[in-house]
């Protein structure tokens, strides 16, 4: 019994372990990856948006302050949003178009 | 079983072997399938471990003693649940868990960051495999869980250690474990992104959830030791500065750290060089925590080196604090800041003090802890470094950490103007004034620590309260929502803020209960014969009578003598009855005779325990045993002559009946007995504190609901406006 489950798990581990190299997967994205990172940056990049408005709302900031603050928040999340739209259409133009 | 779970075990150092080399293969090469194998090779270590893991779990429950594992901490009659978490409670068992969760937290986040941090995970990968792979080494070559019990099989294992089993014991060996191996996996991803020259955020934003996670159950582990140290170990206290507790805070206070620069990290590119290290250092701790309590150093610096593990541990150590200093010292152009401090009025500013504070903390529990180790290495006499030497450091520290913790959410990033603090900080500081009043009023101007303590608790709360009183009108005008409805609307949007606020208050209410039961306890040792009394901090304490027990499991077998008391406490205006016992174990000695073996082994206290929000009343007794050494004796003698003509049934048939008169006599004539009587202010705030902690880490833990990622046709500006208020 013992070298039965043995048998069942060396031969699962194998298979399992070995399956990338047995199916080489061409193409596979660098280019999902980097889409996965500029989400993650943008979505950081929102909440920091909605942080500094939370901060000017709850007294911690001044309305100058904000501003400005939001002002280059919302530039850098613009451009997260442009190098995403160009992974998905790298020959289109910058028209915001899906 | 055993020959599987020990090939489990070698399979899972070959998994990891392979997946090492696969991953740098890979990584070096660009080969995305041999990253992806080394990927697959910890979810293999993570089937492997379990496999182990389940293996050694079953032998335990149907008590197997084929294992010696099992034979040498269980017994048939150990309650089902301590069977099930004796696993544990051996160093075989635990190394197992260690390699369990490790596996289980690195395929976790393997998974989840499989399509991003390309050209950080794979080294990544190859440091957690590292690490499973000293741990599964150990396993197969020095302290295996699946060694044969040699000889004939017993019918009977020597049992679980008595003092583990309380519940908070049994869970309190995982929440650390998950702890531990939970700062592995900021620590890769650290060494990985080290390597890989890729030092901005996306990793940190990464393993967040895992630093908070491990953040949270190491915290979990850490109350819950003090918790059964107060209710189990008889001597009255939470926290007793012991090289095991501070093994654990060590890295539970660089990882708080930590999870406090990293905002600066990411809202302003700075500290990456102290961010890095600093997880570093508490990767190190961690392993440094399992090494203290695994390796034999505590019992003394020469049972390290006949330990089996010390040596590994500290070869593996070595190997980690050196890389990690060679890395960071290699990498210093891509670690500098992308800005500076703009002010020191500013939340940075607090936020690295705050660190400052935490990592003198760490400093000077380390050196306490390792100082005695370090003398008797050196000179060959052990030094003793007690709380009152931990109490000169820490506590001036922690109050400044207190206050700071009331700062940080009053002030703004980057620049605080005048007109922000007064605005922010005058409430608050009205808040901290009532507590002085309220404090001098109930007495506590005679400790000046504690004093403050309480009005910085007091600050806190009143900083805590107004960013939820302020944050719920803001969230009312933006959205319209009626007060109960903002408010939850307001945490749920903003889980890590909040959470993280209410972890301060939780700690603020923690502290207050510290400060009062250390410093305002009233503490007495008393002898006391039936119908004696003492008075102890306002209360009158009777010895009511004796307790007295012999108590079998449920297959008959004999498993412990309680002696005990029965107590009254008046006071208060009312009287209530508590009951306090010492449960005597039997020792498995093959020299010692039949009934003196059950005072001869472990022995465990049950503490009688009133606990209230303003005080608790708690009563432990030490029974004399003394005098019934001459019975004992007599009893021993008796069975040693009558040994060769009792059949075992009989014999144990007998012991019970001459177990049963013992207790009776102690019942019917009880000696003096020895009592411990404490009444302590306030320590039900240090429980309820810590559960407000970790609600509110558990708020900042959970994940939020993803945000729209379909793309719409609009200006990217509009589509800013409109994404970024969906909850991320």
């Amino acid at each position: 019994m013992d070298y039965l489950v043995i048998l069942v798990v060396l031969a699962l581990v194998v298979l399992f372990v070995s399956a990338p190299l047995r199916r080489r997967r061409a193409g596979e994205a660098a280019e999902s990856a980097a889409r996965a990172d500029l989400e993650a940056a943008r979505d950081a990049k929102y909440r920091e948006i909605r942080d500094a408005e939370l901060d000017y709302r709850t007294g911690k900031l001044s309305e100058v302050d904000w501003r400005a603050l939001d002002r280059g928040l919302r530039a850098e999340a613009v451009a997260i949003l442009r190098r995403l739209d160009d992974l998905e259409s790298p020959t289109s133009g910058r028209d915001g178009r899906s | 079983m055993l020959v599987a779970g020990k090939a489990c075990l070698i399979l899972a150092l070959a998994v990891c072997l392979y997946g090492i080399g696969a991953s740098l293969y890979g990584a070096r090469t660009r080969r995305r399938e041999w990253v992806a194998s080394g990927r697959r090779a910890v979810y293999a270590l993570a089937g492997t471990a379990a496999v182990a893991f389940v293996a050694l779990e079953a032998a335990f429950l149907r008590s197997d003693f084929s294992f010696a594992l099992v034979t040498s901490h269980s017994s048939t009659t150990t309650p089902a649940f301590y069977r099930a978490t004796a696993v544990w409670s051996s160093q075989e068992g635990s190394l197992l868990l260690w390699l369990l969760l490790l596996s289980l937290w690195s395929s976790l986040i393997l998974f989840v960051t499989r399509r991003r941090l390309r050209e950080i995970a794979p080294y990544a990968t190859a440091v957690l495999l590292g690490l499973g792979a000293f741990f599964a080494a150990m396993l197969v070559f020095l302290e295996s869980p699946f060694d044969r019990t040699v000889g004939p099989l017993p019918a009977e294992g020597a049992g679980l250690n008595p003092l583990l089993r309380h519940p908070s014991m049994m869970i309190h060996p995982p929440m650390l474990y998950s702890g531990y191996t939970l700062f592995a996996v900021p620590f890769a991803f650290a060494v990985g992104a080290l390597v890989a020259r890729r030092l901005n955020a996306d990793w940190i934003r990464s393993t967040r959830p895992f630093t908070l996670g491990a953040w949270f159950f190491l915290g979990a582990g850490i109350v819950l030791g003090a918790r059964w140290s107060y209710s189990e170990l008889g001597w009255g206290g939470y926290w007793a500065w012991d090289p095991v507790e501070n093994a654990s805070l060590m890295p539970w206070l660089t990882g708080t750290a930590f999870l406090h620069s990293v905002m600066i990290q990411e809202k302003r590119g700075m500290l990456k060089t102290w961010n890095v290290s600093l997880v570093l250092a508490t990767g190190v701790l961690a392993v440094l925590g399992t090494f203290l309590v695994r390796s034999g150093i505590l019992d003394s610096i020469h049972a390290f080196g006949a330990s089996t593990l010390g040596v590994p541990f500290l070869v593996l150590i070595v190997a980690m604090i050196s890389g990690s200093i060679w890395l960071v010292s290699s990498r210093a152009a891509e670690l500098r800041s992308d800005h500076r401090l703009d002010s020191l009025l500013s939340r940075e500013a607090v936020f690295l003090l705050n660190n400052l504070v935490l990592v003198l903390l760490c400093v000077a529990i380390w050196w306490g802890t390792f100082f005695p180790l370090i003398a008797e290495a050196v000179t060959g006499r052990r030094a003793s470094i007690g709380p009152p030497w931990f109490d000169r450091f820490t506590v001036p520290l922690t109050l400044v950490l207190v206050l700071l913790s009331g700062i940080g959410p009053l002030i703004a990033w980057r620049r605080a103007t005048a007109a922000n603090l007064r605005r922010n900080f005058s409430r608050p500081l009205a808040a901290a004034l009532a507590a002085l009043a309220i404090a001098l009023v109930a007495g506590a101007g005679s400790q000046p620590d504690a004093l403050i303590m309480f009005v910085l608790a007091g600050f806190v709360l009143g900083a805590v309260g107004q960013e939820l009183v302020r944050g719920t009108r803001a969230r009312r005008v933006m959205a319209r929502e009626p007060v109960p409805l903002a408010l939850v609307s307001l945490v749920r949007r903003n889980r890590r803020r909040y959470g993280g606020y209410l972890v301060h208050a939780g700690m603020a209410v923690l502290f207050v209960g510290i400060a009062a039961s250390s410093s305002f306890a009233d503490e007495r040792d008393v002898e006391l014969v039936p119908g004696q009394a003492a008075r102890v901090g306002g209360y009158e304490i009777e010895y009511v009578r004796p307790t007295a027990d012999l108590v079998a499991a449920s297959n008959g077998r004999l498993e412990r003598i309680d002696f005990g008391a029965e107590v009254r406490v008046t006071g208060d205006g009312r009287s209530r009855t508590l009951v306090t016992e010492r449960s005597f174990f039997p020792s498995a000695g093959p020299m010692l005779g039949p009934v003196s073996r059950f005072f001869e082994g472990e022995a465990t206290s049950e503490v009688g325990l009133d606990a209230g929000l303003r005080r608790d009343v708690w009563v432990s007794v030490a029974p004399d045993t003394r005098r019934l050494e001459p019975r004992v004796e007599e009893g021993d003698e008796v069975f040693a002559a009558a040994e060769d003509d009792l059949a075992p049934a009989e014999r144990d048939a007998l012991l019970a009946e001459a177990l049963r008169g013992l207790v009776r006599s102690y019942a019917d004539d009880p000696p003096p007995a020895t009592f411990r009587l404490l009444v302590s202010p306030m320590v039900t705030w240090i429980w309820v504190g810590a559960l407000i902690v970790f609600l509110g880490g558990l708020i900042a833990l959970w994940p939020s609901p993803r945000a729209v990622s379909r793309r719409v046709t609009a200006a990217y500006a509009a589509r800013v406006g409109r994404e970024a208020r969906a909850p991320v």
